[in-house]
């Protein structure tokens, strides 16, 4: 699904991330950890192509992002779901509107599946908050409403950059567990996260790999978390 | 081949596609207002455009087909070589009629440089023959020769020393009117590019999340391109329409020729600048459009 060998990235002549070797299976579950600045948005955002390595080689969905041309970055993005920390909302549409933004764009033919979006809105705990504007909801409400943005296309991967963190226990566990119910139902997951309490409530749940960025290299996190 | 539905479905727009991008009222505005002022502004250089090139047919049409021959002689032969010329125009093949002009015409013909009260009689006046030719006209070489041979004192004029430097300026004045309306086409579309590239980068944070949930650059660039086309268009059409009304109240053509008036259309005339608003929509289409590319690359 995501093949990174031998792969870096750097900025302005500076090292951000080296020597990785990587590949998320379909299915998968991978927290990824690491200090603030370590480089966690940086990897995420290779994972979306929103940045591409300075050297070696990167596929998603078996594609080489070197050869993707700016329509194939789209269509890939249509297969993943990212949840930002800022959410990144459009300030001038509802929340419905937000969620459904993903179909709009992609150019389908059907119309929008209103009792599909109102199960999605109910599953996230929004069903109340169709016609709000993103400006009324809270940071929790912001989180679920962004996962429900992710989610409408169904894709093969979510990418979640740090989630929970402007939201309190309850609310992270909350959308941790809205997470692992969509890996259950076969998506895999990437999930960012410096909270270490977090990764070990999910690790009793689901078999999840622990990933941390250590001196701009990914590594494998041990038994030790 | 025109894809018509393509024009119908960019006019008809996509509701939930346009509601992606926030309204931008002030680019709206100017788009429409520099549209329109552009459009009022083309109607009057075609009209001039047009004007100037049925003057410059005119007299040219009307030179052409005539000329003068100016006798200047002792005031005792005058008559004789007057009849000599009539003689000679009337056994030359291309002549349709020759008739010297009376004192009265010859007066009134004087009367704005002199005025009227001209004493005709106590001036060396040289007596003019007004000839009308026929379309296909006389040899004018051989002509001239035959009349120096016959009247001494006789010199045909054929208007072609009047007649090139008027047509000339009426060609150059024609050429300005259509090198204004490239002009005003140019600046249209400098103006468009300026505010839809505002446009784009008031709503940069819009265009972001847009990529980065599977937009294609294509999709986005639409949702503005549709905005600023409709907004040209209908922006032209005000423009156009005022500055056909405006041409209709303009002084008709006068009788005396005189140039500025009889400056607007006439007959099919009146339906070239229906053009104008479809054009003012082409030029915002491609102004917007490779506007839009432009920003959208600098996008991951």
């Amino acid at each position: 699904m995501i093949e990174l060998k031998n792969a870096a990235f750097s900025y302005g002549g500076r090292d951000i991330l080296m020597d990785m070797d990587l590949r998320l299976a379909p299915g998968s579950f991978h927290f990824l950890t690491g200090p603030s600045g370590s480089g966690k948005t940086t990897l995420m955002k290779l994972c979306y192509k929103a940045l591409q390595p300075t050297t070696g080689l990167m596929r998603i969905f078996e594609q080489d992002v070197r050869a993707m041309d700016r329509d194939d970055v789209a269509r890939v993005r249509r297969r993943i779901g990212v949840v930002h920390q800022d959410c990144q909302f459009l300030d001038h549409l509802n929340v419905a509107e937000n969620v459904t933004l993903p179909v709009q764009v992609s150019e389908r033919d059907e119309e929008i599946d209103e009792a599909h979006l109102m199960d999605l809105l109910g599953w996230v705990g929004l069903a109340d908050h169709y016609d709000a504007m993103p400006a009324e909801l809270s940071g929790g409400e912001r989180q679920r409403a962004a996962l429900a943005r992710a989610v409408i296309m169904s894709p093969d991967l979510i990418i979640a950059d740090e989630p929970t963190g402007n939201v309190d226990w309850e609310m992270a566990q909350r959308l941790l567990s809205l997470l692992i119910e969509l890996n259950k139902m076969g998506k895999t997951i990437l999930l960012a996260t410096h909270d270490l309490n977090l990764i070990r409530t999910a690790k009793q749940q689901v078999a999840a790999r622990v990933l941390r960025i250590q001196d701009h290299r990914v590594v494998l996190a041990g038994a030790d978390l | 081949m025109v894809d018509v539905s393509g024009i119908v479905a960019l006019f008809q727009g996509d509701r939930q596609a346009d509601r992606v991008v926030p309204p931008s009222g002030f680019t709206a505005r100017l788009t429409s207002f520099t549209a329109g002022a552009m459009a009022f502004l083309t109607v009057f250089a075609l009209a001039l455009s047009l004007a100037t090139g049925r003057l410059a047919d005119r007299w040219n049409a009307e030179l052409a087909r005539t000329s003068t021959v100016r006798i200047s002689a002792p005031e005792g032969q005058m008559a004789a070589q007057s009849e000599a010329v009539l003689n000679v125009l009337r056994t030359t093949q291309g002549i349709k009629t020759a008739r010297v002009m009376g004192d009265k015409e010859q007066r009134k013909l004087l009367e704005p440089w002199f005025g009227p009260d001209l004493p005709l009689d106590s001036l060396p006046i040289p007596r003019l023959i007004e000839v009308i030719e026929t379309d296909d006209g006389p040899d004018n070489e051989s002509l001239r020769l035959r009349l120096s041979a016959e009247a001494p004192g006789a010199v045909l004029d054929d208007h072609t020393r009047w007649r090139r430097p008027l047509v000339q300026a009426a060609g150059r004045i024609r050429l300005m009117g259509l090198l204004s309306i490239l002009l005003i086409a140019g600046s249209t579309a400098a103006m468009i590019t300026l505010a839809a590239q505002s446009a784009l980068a008031a709503n940069g944070q819009v265009i972001t999340v847009l990529r980065l949930i599977g937009a294609r650059d294509v999709y986005i660039a639409r949702a503005f391109v549709r905005r600023f086309t409709v907004r040209a268009f209908m922006g032209a059409l005000v423009g156009t329409l005022l500055a056909m009304v405006a041409t209709y109240f303009l002084p008709a053509a006068a009788e005396e020729g005189a140039f500025l008036t009889g400056l607007g259309f006439r007959g099919a005339h009146w339906l070239l600048p229906l053009l104008i608003p479809p054009m003012a929509a082409i030029v915002a289409f491609w102004a917007t459009r490779l506007a839009a590319f432009r920003v959208l690359k600098r996008l991951m």
